[in-house]
């Protein structure tokens, strides 16, 4: 086994709604070495969407520990995680999220406006980007001008425009017929064997768990073995 | 047809708590502008009236001939008498020969030197102006060194008030009395002529008042006094005379409401285009839905017109009321044609919140009107679709 | 500046919206800008210090005219370098609405004191030996097409005659210009001995006096020694700044200010109102993307400055344009209220960033805060 990438322990998160209050996840250990591409599976609720914004620092847990490569992230500042997000994760969406004013290529530039590269080297790398995904000859088309799965590449090329090691999709084809999604799942497995990516993709699509190298499940905020073991 | 209308214009303003915040800037855009302009017109109605008030139509005045105002009128001793002695049908007529001086005081309120209008009059000037009553103190007594001053300029300038001594030409001048007239006059100080014209070092005077025998003695009086060969002046009837002085404040103020008029309610209607669009945006489904089911596209336009106009005549009204809250009877003074300052009050008449409410009434037809018909011409399948 | 274009089109996003609101904004401004500078202009420096002219008035009113006997005594006065008198005309043109502005002056005296009146020499020659002469401010002899040599008959609303007639007949010897060229010289000066002989009443009165200082911190100094001078005589001064004695002029219409400073109050508050809508409306849509653009790695204060950029801009770009509409519309007022190129001057521009400033502060700053406090997970989930 490679080095770990990913590395959760005790990790726990709670929400209160009013008086109630919810665990999401308890005491969760996870282990996830790097290049490899993960699908989590579970029921609504299970708390998959959650593990998945606390592994791409988009929220901070309860308690327990967050290691991504060799930084702990769980206990980072909302600015700090920003600024680690822009370097080291890339996000796709269920619904895409690409800004409806601007571009495609205007789209998979944002994240390197994070950057100190100059205009021309975000020129560069953007074609590079829409060139991965097979979409070089729609860098001019707006996101109403594109087909959802035209869009979720346009989504991938973001993710990936600023060489991020991580890449974290939350149902990325959940939108998507069953002919597109293969389309985009292939194109991550690609990201994840040529390019070495590691993914951790949340989906509740027994097919789209099969692209990936495993598949672990979530039940009540805890991994289970089976699904409804 | 009527019913459609009402159904979709209820629907509409049923949904107009969900957009209270847009739609208030309908409201207030348009009542910023109807208020404005109302206070605007006001000080110019207020100024009108003031100069119209002065004056009545059996009182002529006489000035030196092609000097159109007190201020550069001068008729000597000889031509004072001589129009003195014109005659009405039955006798002589009463008049009051009266000399201005402008003076200069300082503002209570701003900084600066004003110019403010100093007559003296004959002991006959009370006596034809039966508008004249002293409200404190007491009249001057001739041949003193007296003045006595209008009760609007009393609240105007510094070093008015009863007690207070006045220096003109190295004398001293004592206040001893506050006027009014209920006119123009209000503004101004008032001495006794013989003294005046000695301190002042003038012989003749720069008007006479002349009580005609009635209105229609005007005429005659006139004619008079044009065909006797010892003078050469200009008569008019007194009222005419003060009517006459508002005209260049008034189209000056005219000027100054168009511009801003124009300018603010161009403001205005594209603030009510601005809400009224998204509000159509916003309902396009439901819009789409009613027309669906059959509704008519002159029943979709008619709803949103109506709901632009409800909201701009709610702005007219606030922006009317809030004007004449704070602006009917506020005092303030300019200057007069004889280059003094005469004090009027704002006057917020019920003519001029009408012209308001028309305004409020076009700017909203028309911040309404564009985008209805946008919704009415949005295909419906595309609207639905749209959702 | 690379973030300039994502602000730019987020603004533009809904192009009906911003474009509507921008006119709006236009609008506002175009009247700021109006009404600024009429403000300005009966406002301009009112300071005596470092006057280089001297006006005296009889302390009664300017109306009242001094005698002419005042002169030796005001021409004695250490500091002076030279006096001139004027006196009011009344003068109109044909019809008495047609009215204009024109004094009876000494004038060589005129020349020594009023030294940006430009002449030739021979022309000032002209006007000193010719009885019935008269020079004429070039914009004025442009209004009327009135050449040197011409026969003007002028009429007067106050001074006849010795025979009663009111029209004066006098010959243009003399078209002055302005060496400032902020100046445009609408007025006409008659000789006054001629003036003096002929009038019915009033001889031996000298109007006001002018006088030009060596030294303009003097200014203060011989002001109060004139006035002492004819302390307690029946010829009491007044002594100012020229330009002191113009504002007062102008000042007497009413109080400008107040007037202006209601419209404006009236008209800011309204647009502050509207555009914060705008804005409001805009960020709220706009909470998903915003929460996209955190998550793509921009910081909460980088989202918060994005929100108050377009602010900025969107008031910016409204004002600019309403702002250089009033800029070109001020030129054609300069002739009435003075000042050169536009009224619309720098003085007008700096208040109107001041106000923008303001503006997209009190405009963008609740809408940025929110963006600022945005939870991405809780905007992702649509909550």
């Amino acid at each position: 086994m490679s080095e770990t990438l990913i590395q959760c322990r005790a990790l726990s998160k709670t929400y209160t709604r009013g008086p109630e209050k919810i665990e999401v996840l308890q005491q969760l250990d996870l282990d996830i070495p790097k290049g490899d591409f993960v699908a989590l599976m579970g029921p609504s609720g299970s708390g998959k969407t959650t593990l998945l914004n606390l592994i791409g620092g988009l929220d901070n847990p309860s308690s327990g520990e967050i290691r991504i490569g060799d930084k702990r992230i769980d206990q980072l500042s909302s600015k700090a995680l920003a600024a680690w997000r822009a370097e080291h994760v890339g996000f796709v969406f269920q619904f895409y999220n690409l800004m409806p004013v601007l571009t495609a290529a205007r789209n998979v530039e944002l994240p390197l406006l994070l950057t100190a590269l100059s205009a021309g080297d975000r020129k560069r790398r953007v074609e590079v980007a829409l060139k991965l995904v097979g979409l070089a000859d729609r860098a001019g088309h707006k996101p109403n001008e594109l087909s959802g799965g035209q869009e979720q590449r346009v989504a991938i090329a973001r993710a990936i425009v600023a060489d991020p090691t991580l890449l974290v999709c939350d149902e990325p084809t959940g939108d998507l017929d069953r002919k597109t999604a293969d389309e985009i799942l292939s194109l991550l497995q690609t990201l994840n064997t040529e390019l070495g990516k590691t993914i951790v993709m949340v989906t509740h699509d027994p097919k789209a768990a099969e692209y990936a190298k495993r598949t672990l499940h979530l039940d009540k905020g805890q991994l289970v073995d089976e699904p409804g073991a | 047809m009527l019913n459609q209308i009402f159904a979709v214009t209820a629907l509409n303003l049923r949904s107009l708590g969900g957009r209270l915040g847009s739609s208030l800037v309908i409201v207030i855009g348009i009542a910023g502008v109807v208020g404005v302009l109302t206070a605007l017109l006001a000080m110019s109605k207020g100024f009108e009236s003031t100069l119209g008030n002065t004056g009545r139509d059996d009182r002529a005045i006489v000035l030196r001939g092609g000097s159109s105002a007190e201020l550069n009128s001068g008729l000597s001793s000889d031509n004072v008498q001589a129009i003195k002695d014109t005659r009405g049908e039955s006798g002589t007529l009463t008049s009051s020969a009266e000399m201005i001086v402008i003076t200069e005081f300082a503002s209570k309120a701003r900084g600066g030197s004003f110019n403010v209008t100093l007559r003296a009059v004959e002991q006959t000037g009370f006596d034809i102006r039966p508008e004249f009553r002293i409200v404190d103190g007491r009249k001057f007594e001739p041949g003193l060194q007296e003045v006595i001053v209008g009760k609007d300029a009393l609240a105007s300038f510094e070093g008015v008030s009863i007690g207070s001594n006045m220096r003109f030409r190295g004398g001293d001048w004592e206040v001893v009395g506050v006027f009014e007239t209920g006119d123009s006059h209000d503004s101004e100080l008032w001495a006794d002529l013989a003294t005046a014209q000695t301190a002042f070092g003038r012989t003749g005077t720069s008007s006479v008042l002349v009580q005609l025998e009635s209105a229609d003695g005007f005429d005659a009086f006139a004619s008079a006094l044009k065909e006797d060969p010892r003078v050469n002046v200009d008569v008019k009837r007194e009222r005419d005379y003060y009517s006459g002085q508002s005209g260049q404040f008034k189209r000056l103020i005219g000027i100054l409401a168009g511009v801003v008029g124009v300018i603010m309610g161009l403001g205005a209607l594209f603030a009510a285009l601005n809400t009224m669009y998204a509000a159509v945006s916003t309902r396009t489904t439901e819009i789409a839905t009613l027309r669906a089911i059959g509704f008519g596209s002159m029943a979709v336009v008619v709803s949103v017109v109506a709901e632009a106009v409800a909201l701009a005549l709610l702005g007219g009204v606030i922006g009317a009321a809030v004007s004449w809250l704070l602006f009917n009877g506020y005092t303030a003074s300019t200057l007069g044609q004889g280059f003094t300052q005469v004090a009027f009050e704002f006057q917020v008449t019920p003519d001029l919140m009408l012209l308001g409410l028309i305004m409020a009434l076009i700017l909203g037809f028309l911040g309404g009107l564009l985008p209805a018909i946008r919704a009415a011409r949005l295909p419906v399948t595309v609207a639905l679709r749209g959702a | 500046m690379k973030y300039f274009r994502l602000v730019l089109s987020q603004l533009f996003a809904k192009k009906t919206r911003t474009i509507l609101t921008m006119l709006s904004l236009l609008m506002a401004f175009l009247l700021f800008g109006l009404l600024q500078a009429v403000n300005v202009a009966f406002n301009r420096g009112t300071s005596i210090e470092g006057a280089s002219r001297i006006v005296t008035q009889a302390r009664v009113s300017f109306t009242s005219a001094l005698p002419l006997r005042l002169l030796p005594q005001i021409e004695a006065v250490d500091g002076i370098e030279a006096v001139m008198y004027q006196q009011w005309f009344g003068a109109y043109y044909q019809e008495p609405n047609r009215q204009m502005v024109a004094f009876a002056v000494d004038p060589r005296r005129l020349r020594q004191v009023i030294t940006e009146w430009e002449l030739p020499s021979e022309q000032w020659d002209a006007f000193a030996n010719t009885r019935t002469g008269m020079i004429v401010g070039k914009t004025l002899a442009d209004q009327y097409d009135w050449k040197v040599g011409d026969k003007v008959p002028l009429s007067s609303n106050i001074w006849p005659q010795s025979d009663g007639n009111m029209s004066w007949a006098l010959d243009v010897v003399g078209i002055f210009d302005s060496s400032d060229p902020a100046t445009q010289p609408q007025l006409a000066y008659l000789n006054f001995d001629y003036f003096d002989e002929e009038r019915q009443f009033g001889k031996g009165g000298a109007g006001i006096y002018v006088s030009r200082l060596g030294d303009p911190k003097d200014a203060e100094r011989v002001s109060k020694e004139i006035d002492q001078m004819f302390q307690n005589s029946t010829d009491e001064t007044k002594s100012q700044s020229e330009q002191e004695f113009n504002l007062n002029f102008v000042r007497q219409l009413g109080d400008i200010n107040l007037i202006v400073s209601s419209i404006l109050g009236a008209v800011f508050f309204t647009i502050l109102l509207l555009t914060g809508n705008t804005m409001a409306q805009s960020v709220r849509e706009r909470i998903p993307q915003l929460a996209v653009l955190k998550t793509l790695g921009f910081t909460d204060g980088t989202v918060q400055m994005l929100v108050l950029a377009e602010s900025f801009v969107l008031i910016g770009i409204g004002a600019l344009l309403g702002m250089a509409v009033a800029t070109v519309l001020g030129m054609g007022m300069v002739g009435f209220l003075g000042g050169s190129g536009s009224v619309v001057n720098l003085q007008v521009w700096a208040y109107a960033l001041v106000s923008v400033i303001v503006l997209s502060l009190l405009v963008g700053l609740p809408p940025a805060w929110r963006a600022r406090r945005l939870k991405i997970v809780d905007a992702l989930a649509g909550r």
